[in-house]
């Protein structure tokens, strides 16, 4: 029984169904483990890993850099951006807004660096469910290449304060 | 177990006197009445916080249910953090700490090392799950229970759960030395009993998370006190997982050794192979360590090889263990069976299980929704390129209510049903609630969890007070299937409450004002040719176990654990399928 104690030498080796068990479990395991590296290599998602250390007020600064060369419009008093294709592009996380709105062509890639002014935000785009975290100090940098065109809107999925259910965000695909 | 008794006073005459112990009238076991004291009190406190938590909980889920939006917003964060902090820290770890004592000492027929150190451990605990409340409440700690810097609580939040860490640690130490003096004293034969291995296991798991949260919450606390500069978050978050992740592992090794012993008590089953059974217990000890990279594969900071190294070979050897247990709890409940005469067909045992025992079908929902539900979605969510779709939506709580709450929680009330007539000597009243409770509790769960999961693919967000995003500046929201399924973890919410607050009637009711069991045997919840055959079993023990115990075949257990793998690889499939789907992103 669980609750008495075994005497003597106890060790076997798992013997009919149990070791057939082991077995298929240990192998389902190894597939697992394998399908990772493998997906690294051959798959179109996987998550970015290219992350630079800056200083808050210095992301701040490139973002607003970034909006003065290549602002197109306005939503709502957010500057609407459209980058360069296969150029970079900044993000920035606030309490509580996303900032600025970016503009982005279909099967074009960028290179979107993200970043928070102030607390962990959660960058969250929807419908699509693509979820990254977001730290400050830390400059993340997506590459990115949008597959669908439409209007898409970015939450923030990690709790950021009391205004944290109304941090919003959009980025446009033509 | 009374000869054992007069070998203790052969070796150790010192022993007799303080060890005051009762031999319990249903086990044979020897219960020594200072430890037993503990057993008691950290259930009891248990408990009590289990309350606060599940308060909490069941605003949460009217106020997630969007037809209904019961809590504002500061309040709904308030109670999210007070659920959270609760249910995951102050129920389950003070119900672990009287499984230890339990473990140590009745299992091992054994005085408790230290009664002191037992009142420090107490204290410390009380204190600090009292402080976290009050600031909590006090609305100075809206933090979630994670506490991301530079989000800032008041010092009191870190230093109550300090104060209850250090308790903790101090229990662990004490479950050690008892462990020793037990094995110095020769107060048994032979190797420890499983029951207490996968405590040991939970134990040295426990010192372990307590290292990792040292390092994290201690640095946060001298912060809010200004006496040091902040943590780098990324730092933070790393170790803080070396916590919280551990600390599930803690709560995943106790629950199993819960399985493991309630599968003994109600259906007198044996396991199949020690070496099989401990074995596992040890993957979890060497493997979940870095496991908890898995919680971190969509940050900043970290390389594509070291979350993908991480989480593949240390978890997937941790899920081994899960795996293997999967197996041998049932199927060790199958020979039980078949060799009480029950061989009809491959699912005849499994009809005749005592499903009338609270007990008994309280684990064995543990152990299913845990398998096929907490189980599947965990590891399939904690692989690298699937968490982009997962990572802080509502599949996460989707996932973990599954594990902790369908899993350890159900599984630690099962064992109350236990505690109860063995430890307080108390009966039940209202024998029929009690039968339907663990399906009220479960099936309540398993339909929150559904909910929630099912929300998240749709990007609903967790921690988020509202999902349609009123008054946010760019206006968004979700398709209404999504807030469909809000409502069904809205009702999955209340049914998995109603269960709960029952189950505490229950106890509470016995514990406080039940007819005494004091010299009498526990009363049987099956009838009583079943019960003498149960007994029978257990009182075998080991002695009479020959080799022929492994040729017994378990060709139900089989078929129930294809089916699992099966489902499993379905939804890992059909996971990867919807990846493809996704922007191309690297």
């Amino acid at each position: 029984m669980s609750i008495f104690h075994p005497k003597g030498n106890w060790y076997r080796t798992p013997t009919g169904a149990e070791r057939l068990w082991v077995g298929l479990a240990l192998a389902w395991c190894l597939v697992m483990s394998v399908t990772m590296p493998w997906w690294h290599f051959q798959g179109k998602q996987n998550a970015p890993s290219e992350t630079y250390q800056v200083e808050p007020a210095d992301f701040i600064q490139r973002v607003n850099q970034f909006i003065e060369t290549n602002q197109v419009g306005e939503m709502n008093n957010i500057p609407i951006v459209e980058p360069a294709p296969g150029g970079d592009a900044y993000l920035l996380g606030q309490m509580w807004e996303w900032y600025p709105v970016l503009k982005l062509k279909k099967d074009q890639t960028y290179r979107i660096h993200i970043s928070s002014a102030d607390l962990q935000h959660g960058f969250s785009l929807i419908p699509l469910n693509m979820n990254l975290h977001v730290l400050p100090g830390y400059d993340y940098v997506m590459t990115i290449t949008p597959t669908t065109a439409g209007e898409f809107s970015i939450i923030c999925n990690e709790f950021c304060g009391i205004g944290h259910h109304r941090m919003t965000g959009k980025i446009i695909v033509e | 177990m009374s000869t054992e008794s007069t070998t203790i006073s052969e070796t150790d005459s010192s022993l007799v006197k303080s060890a005051a112990h009762r031999i319990c009238d249903t086990t044979g076991l020897s219960i020594f009445t200072k430890a037993e004291f503990f057993v008691k009190v950290n259930a009891v406190l248990a408990v009590i916080f289990l309350l606060i938590g599940a308060v909490a909980a069941i605003s949460l889920a009217l106020t997630r249910w969007s037809n209904i939006m019961l809590l504002n917003d500061i309040w709904y964060y308030r109670m999210l953090t007070l659920h959270g902090v609760n249910m995951l820290v102050f129920w389950i770890i003070f119900f672990e700490m009287a499984i230890l004592y339990f473990a140590s000492t009745t299992l091992l027929n054994t005085k408790m090392f230290s009664k002191k150190l037992a009142h420090v451990s107490l204290a410390l605990m009380a204190a600090g799950a009292i402080l976290t409340n009050y600031i909590i409440l006090d609305g100075r700690a809206d933090v979630m229970l994670t506490s991301y810097p530079p989000l800032e609580a008041h010092p009191i939040f870190y230093l109550g759960i300090i104060l209850f860490a250090v308790g903790a640690l101090v229990v662990c130490f004490n479950f050690f030395a008892t462990l020793y003096i037990a094995k110095k004293n020769k107060t048994y034969e032979g190797s420890m009993p499983l029951v207490t291995f996968g405590a040991a296991t939970a134990a040295i798991i426990a010192v372990v998370a307590l290292v990792h949260g040292a390092i994290a919450l201690v640095p946060t606390f001298f912060w809010s006190m200004g006496w040091m500069e902040m943590m780098d978050p990324g730092v933070y978050r790393l170790f803080w997982w070396g916590l919280g992740h551990h600390s599930q592992q803690i709560n995943v090794a106790a629950m199993v050794a819960v399985w493991y012993f309630v599968a003994t008590m109600s259906t007198g089953a044996k396991p199949l192979n020690e070496t099989v059974c401990r074995g596992a217990f040890i993957l979890y000890i060497l493997f979940i360590n870095l496991a908890a990279a898995h919680h971190l594969l969509v940050d900043p900071g970290f390389s594509a090889e070291w979350k993908i190294w991480n989480t593949s070979y240390a978890m997937y050897l941790a899920v081994l263990a899960s795996m293997i247990h999967g197996y041998t709890v049932p199927a060790s409940m199958e020979v039980a069976m078949r060799r009480k005469g029950y061989t009809k067909g491959i699912f005849g045992w499994f009809a005749k299980l005592p499903w009338k025992d609270p007990g008994f079908s309280a684990v064995a929902l543990s152990v299913i929704i845990f398998g096929f539900i907490g189980g599947i979605t965990g590891v399939t969510l904690g692989t690298e390129q699937i968490n982009i779709m997962a990572h802080n939506t509502l599949k996460i709580p989707g996932h973990f209510h599954a594990t902790v709450v369908g899993g350890t929680t159900l599984a630690f009330m099962g064992l109350c049903y236990y505690l109860v007539p063995l430890i307080f000597q108390k009966d039940f009243y209202m024998k029929t609630l009690a039968r339907i409770q663990p399906w009220l509790f479960g099936g309540g769960i398993v339909v929150m969890s559904l909910g929630m999961s099912f929300a998240g693919t749709y990007g609903v967000p967790r921690r988020t007070y509202d999902s349609d995003f009123s008054g946010a500046n760019l206006e968004t929201g979700f398709d209404p299937i999504a807030h469909f399924f809000l409502g069904v973890l809205g009702v999955g919410g209340v049914i998995a409450f109603i269960g709960l607050l029952l189950f505490i009637v229950l106890i509470v009711a016995a514990v406080f004002f039940g007819p005494s069991l004091k010299g009498k045997k526990m009363p049987t919840w099956q009838n009583d040719r079943e019960q003498k055959m149960t007994d029978d079993l257990i009182s075998r023990g080991y002695e009479e176990e020959g080799k022929d115990y492994e040729h017994v075949k378990t060709p139900g257990t089989i078929v129930l654990v294809l089916i699992f793998l099966l489902s499993f690889a379905i939804y890992y499939f059909a996971n990867w399928a919807a990846l493809t789907d996704l922007w191309h992103i690297s």
